[in-house]
């Protein structure tokens, strides 16, 4: 299957880093390190010295709007840059009010004169499958360009999110032609149906850790349940949008359907939802922009918001669990994707009864890690996105510090270059520090110690957020009453970050409002209509 | 069935009436003598409750305050009732948080849940007689609309939601790779309830129905207009067994009590309906608080679409309940009726005819169609609509003033040649003001009833399908009645396009507003199937 588990790959790039230590540049110092210094034992200083080239030429810069790139109305410009070096990779068409007004335009005319709902649901699958096999010609420039604008690790682009990116296209395009509406019961002679029809124009604003899943996830959705889109890509990472916009529109998408338009989120973000022409927005980022997005519709027009927000998930390993493979899946759920994700398992609960073993491998599993050039073979960390988020981070490792934190190992930058931060661990974590309380989005992983059930519970549960756990246990008793128990819109059971099209993702309490992915992403981009006409002599009620 | 159709009452009420009405000149001739006015009819019922209902005790307000809620057809004081505020919210909160948390009501089982409220359904329906009569004294609206349908169908609702307490279904879902994966569909905790003063009770069921199905508990926030009913038939909840904090009952007004639970930290959930500027408020309360997710039914500006094959005669008659039905206080009120020229003469003739029929009076005589407005305020917010809509010349057909001189009575007023930039054809009037524009096409009439913020319903008249099939499909709204209006069964979905709400109500889709879904997902060993 193409797209495979994004743990599988990484547990699998990690085994062959730690099968084949000897030879691999980049996991020795974890192997012959002392252990005198936190700061120095992580593998790839030289590797950040002598940066790869990316095999890729940059083509696009412009706003996307009514099927044409074009400049943004101010002509202004703002640079994106390369997390590696903070060099400045190209300057991109800088979207504002007016830029979003021109595509929410373009996208109200694709709606209410056509194409793109007025087609069959038939002829809008073919158009994303076509779009879906262009992307996968294209896989080895668009992986390139997505490790190249976010950092991430070029075998994870290339290897799990694209493919995931495709998949996720095939799956939504399945459900083009397969919203139904209901007939309904009546309480007397009337006939009653309800239609599903799409909202109009969806406003879509996705963030920059995961440029393409996060588009994918976002307007695959939209479009298949018949809707047309303004998409606001993170200023950090707009690069591939453009890309793959430009492949969809080559696969037939019709002019104004797809517009996307590239900014910052207090002009472009703030215009897209505060626009009265926008029928829906659906938002993924942290928890303070979503309260703020939420609000400007509120104020606006009303148009329904689908929140996908901040998390700091508990990640529970019980006393019976298995606990190499727990500390494995731990350090998966923390440290994947430089730790910039939002279900990032970011408190680690370990029974007091396997807390030392665990804290012991866990810290040697840290030491391990592969950070370097996300362009090499078998670096499994990057750097940070930006100078801002690395800041951030390193702050927090001080506040986890001085707050009498254990510093297991990590705790600083690496290298001298770009935002790279050492793998850092965390071992007698307290539950009121902030390291455990708020999202640090980045690699810092947070071990905490809990005696019994009932208060692990009560613990992973005390946080304003809820988007995901995992739960680690060989017990299907201790499974159960976990699952029911966490506050939580996934539940990994002895697994985490398994991303299924088909599996829905959202958040309870302050990580958001509404679902993705699966058929409960379709609510959000369909609005019901109920249709009654009275019944003469109807042969059944 | 119990639950007859409010337009069936209507028109059966109505046509029996038509037979002896006289036909005056337009303001004096509706039908009621104002004597039925001077001496009202005093309900045969004691207000038995007045305090809040908080963890399944009747108690004061924390600061003691009380308010007074006023019979609409005198503007007397009926009772005085415990003003609840920012404190007596987060007492009722703490206990629904507690009956919550410590159970027992999400822990019973669905079929249990499902008894209590069949129980209490059984209870109301044996009461049905005094609830009713509360409910007319202190809303307004016809003791008959208020026993013989709306009491039934608060019964018929409870009946429904028992019902899917133990059909709540999650689903396994299909992977793509080798994982088990399920979901599980949640109670989401405490859920804020916030109803209105023109259905207090539809709508108290409409709301706690789903919410206690779903296994969540509620605290809910009555309209200061009409506090009485609902706290009375929240103790026959309790009576029927429900534990005590799943029903929290908090009377008050919006921007003390109703804005304390919107921006509550610890309600998980929120349902208003209202005006949509308080709907506005409600939503940037919770965006600003914790992010509890809002349904949202708010008000509407419905076009009733009478095409040129349209059955004229039943076409009138129904736009007029349409628009008249219960004081002109409904969120989708058919309040732009849009005729097409060719029958439009008739049709304006006919419906001002129906008008000046209607019989307006005290709401507990027999045979009354329409009460009093529900208080001062909506009262001189109709009569300046009318004003406005005299000035802006569209054409006074019938009424346009007070009726009798005592109450918040107000004659049933037809305004013609409504055009659509004029205040009465954009504004929600929520009163007995009818507006008649003309219109020429199908392509035009779609363009104009589309021309508006609103999208909660609208009234298709036609005998041709394709003409019904294209406007279905063409107007942006939650609701369309094709030749009929105000269909309201427990399983038809009630809710809006665009500024008329977010989410939908009753039905199927009612259960996803009180539900958090959570995937669930474990690893497979050698699975036999995929």
């Amino acid at each position: 299957m193409a797209a495979r588990r994004i743990s599988s790959l990484l547990t699998r790039s990690l085994s062959v880093s730690s099968s084949s230590v000897s030879t691999s540049l980049f996991s020795s110092l974890g192997k012959n390190s002392g252990r005198n210094g936190i700061g120095k034992r992580f593998s790839t200083a030289a590797a950040l010295e002598d940066l790869i080239v990316p095999p890729v030429q940059i083509a696009y810069t412009q706003n996307l709007i009514d099927g044409k790139f074009v400049d943004a109305a101010s002509g202004k410009t703002f640079p994106t840059y390369d997390p590696r070096t903070g060099d400045v990779i190209a300057n991109v068409a800088e979207g504002d009010a007016e830029d979003i007004d021109r595509a929410v335009a373009a996208a109200r005319k694709a709606f209410d004169e056509g194409p793109w709902p007025k087609m069959t649901p038939y002829e809008r699958s073919r158009i994303m499958l076509r779009f879906a096999d262009l992307v996968e010609k294209h896989s080895e420039e668009l992986a390139a360009l997505e490790t190249w604008n976010n950092g991430k690790p070029h075998e994870q682009s290339a290897k799990s999110e694209l493919p995931m990116f495709i998949r996720l296209f095939h799956y939504y395009a399945g459900w083009a032609d397969k919203i139904h509406g209901l007939t309904v019961p009546a309480d007397g002679p009337h006939h009653v149906q309800t239609l599903h029809e799409p909202i109009g124009v969806a406003g879509q604003i996705i963030p920059w850790n995961f440029p393409l899943i996060m588009f994918a996830w976002k307007v695959g959705p939209a479009l298949a349940c018949g809707n047309t889109i303004v998409l606001k890509t993170a200023e950090q990472t707009p690069l591939t949008a453009l890309y793959v916009a430009k492949l969809f529109h080559e696969a037939g998408l019709p002019p104004g359907v797809l517009n996307v338009v590239s900014g910052y989120g207090p002009t472009a973000g703030a215009a897209l939802a505060s626009h009265m022409d926008v029928d829906k927005v659906a938002f993924t980022g942290s928890t303070d922009t979503g309260k703020i997005v939420l609000e400007l519709a509120a104020k606006s027009n009303l148009k329904p918001v689908t929140l996908e927000l901040g998390g700091k998930s508990p990640f529970i390993i019980c006393e019976d669990a298995d606990v190499d493979k727990a500390v494995e899946l731990a350090h998966f759920a923390l440290f994947f994707n430089q730790g910039q994700c939002c279900c990032a398992g970011s408190r680690t609960f370990v029974h007091e009864r396997v807390y030392d073993e665990f804290l012991e491998k866990a810290k040697a599993r840290a030491l391990r890690r592969v950070v370097g050039d996300p362009f090499r073979k078998g670096v499994e960390q990057g750097p940070q996105i930006d100078t801002e988020q690395f800041e951030k981070v390193l702050r927090y490792i001080r506040a986890g510090i001085e707050s009498n934190a254990t510093l297991e190992c990590g705790g600083d930058r690496l290298g001298t270059k770009g935002y790279f931060v050492q793998p850092t661990v965390f071992s007698n974590v307290m539950d009121d520090m902030l390291i455990a309380k708020d999202e640090i989005f980045g690699p810092v992983q947070s071990i905490l110690k809990f005696k019994d059930i009932d208060e692990v519970i009560r613990r992973a549960n005390n946080t304003r957020y809820g988007l995901a756990a995992g739960v680690f246990t060989k017990s299907v008793e201790t499974a159960n009453t976990l699952t029911r128990a966490l506050r939580a819109g996934t539940v990994w059971v002895n697994c985490f970050d398994v991303f299924d099209a088909a599996i829905p993702f959202g958040g309870y309490k302050m990580s958001g409002i509404g679902r993705e992915k699966g058929i409960y992403s379709l609510h959000n981009y369909l609005q019901v209509k109920a249709v009654v006409t009275p019944l003469k002599n109807p042969a059944w009620l | 069935m119990a639950a007859r159709k409010i337009s069936s009452l209507l028109s059966s009420s109505a046509t029996s009436l038509g037979r002896f009405s006289s036909w005056g000149r337009r303001i004096n001739s509706f039908s009621t003598a104002a004597a039925a006015i001077d001496e009202p009819i005093h309900p045969s019922i004691q207000i038995d409750h007045t305090q809040l209902l908080i963890n399944g005790q009747f108690i004061d307000a924390a600061s003691g305050r009380t308010f007074p809620t006023i019979d609409p057809r005198t503007g007397d004081v009926i009772a005085r009732v415990a003003e609840g505020d920012l404190e007596d919210i987060n007492r009722a909160v703490a206990a629904a948080r507690k009956a919550f948390d410590e159970g027992p009501w999400p822990k019973m089982t669905a079929y249990e849940r499902s008894r209590i409220m069949l129980r209490f359904a059984d209870l109301l329906e044996k009461h049905t007689g005094e609830v009713a009569k509360l409910e007319t004294w202190d809303n307004g609206k016809p003791y008959e609309q208020a026993a013989k349908i709306e009491i039934p169908m608060v019964v018929r609702m409870f009946r429904y939601y028992a019902g899917w307490a133990d059909k709540i279904h999650g689903f396994t879902v299909p992977a793509d790779g080798q994982h088990h994966v399920q979901t599980l569909h949640e109670p989401y905790g405490v859920c804020g309830l916030i109803i209105p003063w023109n259905f207090p009770l539809l709508l108290y069921s409409w709301k706690v129905g789903p919410a206690l199905a779903c296994g969540n508990t509620v605290v809910l926030k009555t309209a200061e207009q009409t506090p009485l009913s609902a706290i009375y038939v929240s103790k026959l909840f309790h009576e029927a067994g429900l534990p005590p904090g799943v029903l929290n009952v908090v009377s008050g007004f919006g921007p003390t009590a109703g804005a304390a639970l919107s921006s509550h930290m610890d309600v998980n959930k929120l349902s208003f309906t209202g005006s949509t500027a308080t709907g506005k408020i409600v939503l940037a309360l919770a965006a600003k608080s914790n992010l509890k997710p809002v349904t949202l039914e708010l008000g509407g500006k419905s076009p009733f679409i009478v095409c040129k094959d349209a059955d004229v005669d039943k076409a009138v008659e129904l736009a007029h309940s349409a628009l008249f039905f219960n004081q002109g206080q409904c969120c989708c009120a058919g309040s732009r009726t849009l005729v097409h020229e060719s029958v439009y003469d008739e049709f304006v003739e006919k419906a001002k005819a129906r008008a000046l029929k209607r019989v307006v009076g005290d709401p507990f005589k027999t045979g009354i169609e329409q009460g009093p407005q529900i208080d001062n305020e909506q009262f001189k917010k109709i009569l300046k609509y009318i004003r406005s809509g005299i000035e802006s010349g569209a054409t006074l057909e019938s009424g346009g003033e007070q009726f009798g001189s005592k109450g918040y009575y107000i004659q049933p007023t037809v305004f013609s040649n409504v055009q659509d930039d004029m205040l009465i054809a954009k504004d929600e009037i929520f009163g007995p003001v009818q507006s008649i524009s003309k219109f020429k096409d199908l392509e035009e009439v779609v363009q104009r009833a589309n021309a508006s913020s609103y999208g909660l319903a609208a009234g298709v008249f036609t005998q041709n399908i394709e003409t019904a099939n294209t406007l279905t499909r063409a107007l942006r709204v939650g609701t369309v009645w094709i030749n009929c209006y105000d269909i309201f069964d427990a399983a038809v979905p009630f809710g809006g396009f665009k500024m008329s709400g977010q989410g939908r109500e009753k039905g199927i889709y009612g259960l996803s507003s009180y539900l958090q879904v959570k995937a669930v997902v474990t690893p497979l060993k050698n699975p036999a199937w995929l």
